[in-house]
């Protein structure tokens, strides 16, 4: 199990080096003159690119994240076993599915 | 303070491992705050009619700076344990740094050309 | 040069205490001659190990003035500054069995459970194997084939102080230089061994082992020839 943990990580995380360049450009971009909420609306509703690029986005850190934490937690405290990971399994949910949702509220027409 | 806690290494692994942690901490906020979009175009303003004020743009800037971090230095993890990449540190490290810098200035400045 | 050595050598186990020591500089000194000093002219009850006093057995490494090093290959002026002292502790992440001598039984373990050892197959060989020098496994193995098993990396390292399970780099340095051998037959069961929440993927790549390393040996690379490995083991479903 522990060696899919980590291969699923890495290879989220260099999804993840891409898409966090695009978003961090995109952002700095999106930020000039203002962020009204009709103004960002304006540019992502409907914008199925978009929405698939963020989907992937969301479901990429979704699975990285928790893993992450999965690591920091059985160094640095002592929790681990199976209620650690049922934990960070709930986390990586909560994540998709807030996730998923904003990307609805977002990019949804 | 040991000495492995003073190698560059460390140091890096040490930001990398705690912008990790913020972003993890911020990443539902973000996506509840999205969400409000839900609700129309009026939720979603208020809720950035909150994040005007100084205290919160300059925890903006923080999170941007943290994802340059954990971003970049997640770059040297992977190429030195996917791409062969022996670390010639001062170069890989300069570098890192410097992108982490150009995102974080860029965004700050960005901000605050809106006014 | 100053007249004399202010040294702080440890005392005792876990719970004992710095003692110190004056001992004249002398040219050339290395910090294991100041240790003999101490322990033949000072305080016969002075604990530590040495061997070959030239660098090459390993035996004599500790923590002098806060980093691990060979003490025999270390020159008192190299550590000291423009200044007197020297603190001279056991390694780090061991048991201390008394003052400056550390018990290695975990450390040797953990490279038996890396699978450290070279496994020959159960058929019979009728003439030796071919291996070319420049073979690409070859020269993998050959850059980890060094290690003497001094402990100095597993000193340094700081997983291994969060993780007491954590194999640590010199065995997982050997691991990958086994997964290198041509020869060797064991190399699922040895990939199995490495892949786990305790082996290679509980390094984050601080690279103090490879700062540390007196054979200038990079546990660090190796550790990482060891992570592709367990990536493609899992993505051909062998894992």
């Amino acid at each position: 199990m522990n060696a899919r943990f980590f291969a699923a990580q890495r290879i989220t995380a260099f999804v993840l080096a891409f898409a966090v360049v695009i978003h961090l450009t995109t952002i700095i971009y999106a930020v000039r003159g203002g962020l009204t909420a009709a103004d960002i609306l304006a540019r992502t509703h409907g914008n199925t690119g978009l929405a698939l690029f963020y989907g992937v986005f969301v479901i990429a850190v979704a699975i990285h994240a928790p893993i992450g934490l999965r690591n920091v937690l059985r160094e640095w405290s002592a929790w681990h076993g199976r209620t650690l990971d049922t934990s960070l399994a709930f986390l990586a949910l909560l994540l998709l599915v807030l996730g998923l949702r904003a990307v609805t509220a977002v990019f949804g027409s | 303070m040991r000495a492995s806690h003073r190698q560059r290494g460390f140091i890096v692994a040490m930001l990398h491992r705690l912008s990790g942690i913020a972003l993890a901490i911020f990443l539902p906020i973000h996506f509840l705050a999205l969400g409000t979009a839900l609700q129309g175009a009026n939720a979603l303003d208020s809720f950035l009619a909150l994040t005007r004020r100084p205290l919160a743009e300059f925890a903006e800037i923080g999170i941007v700076v943290a994802l340059a971090i954990h971003m970049t230095l997640g770059s040297r993890v992977l190429a030195i344990e996917f791409l062969g990449f022996r670390e010639k540190t001062v170069a890989l490290l300069s570098v890192c740094t410097a992108a982490v810098l150009a995102f974080g200035l860029f965004f700050a400045l960005n901000l605050s050309w809106t006014g | 040069m100053t007249e004399a050595l202010n040294v702080e050598i440890w005392r005792g186990d876990e719970k004992g205490q710095f003692q110190s020591f004056a001992i004249p500089t002398r040219p050339h000194q290395t910090v294991l001659d100041v240790v003999t000093e101490v322990q033949r002219e000072h305080d016969a009850t002075l604990s530590y190990r040495f061997a070959c006093r030239v660098g090459m057995c390993g035996s004599c490494a500790m923590v002098v003035n806060g980093r691990p090093r060979w003490t025999c290959r270390t020159r008192v002026n190299a550590v000291i500054g423009g200044g007197n002292h020297l603190r001279l502790e056991p390694l780090r992440n061991f048991t201390i069995v008394k003052d400056l001598a550390v018990e290695m039984t975990q450390f040797f373990d953990k490279w038996k459970e890396a699978h450290g050892y070279f496994e020959p197959g159960p058929h019979e060989k009728s003439d030796f194997a071919v291996v070319s020098p420049q073979s690409r496994e070859r020269q993998a193995a050959d850059a980890g084939i060094e290690c003497i098993g001094c402990g100095v990396c597993y000193s340094a390292c700081d997983v291994v102080g969060w993780n007491k399970d954590y194999l640590g780099p010199a065995a997982l340095n050997r691991a990958w230089t086994l997964m290198n051998d041509v020869r060797d037959f064991d190399q699922a069961a040895r990939l199995d061994a490495v892949s786990g929440d305790d082996g290679c993927q509980a390094c984050h790549t601080h690279m103090s082992c490879t700062t540390f390393c007196p054979k200038a040996i990079a546990p660090t690379y190796s550790i990482a020839g060891l992570k592709r490995a367990a990536v493609i083991g899992v993505l051909r479903g062998a894992r």
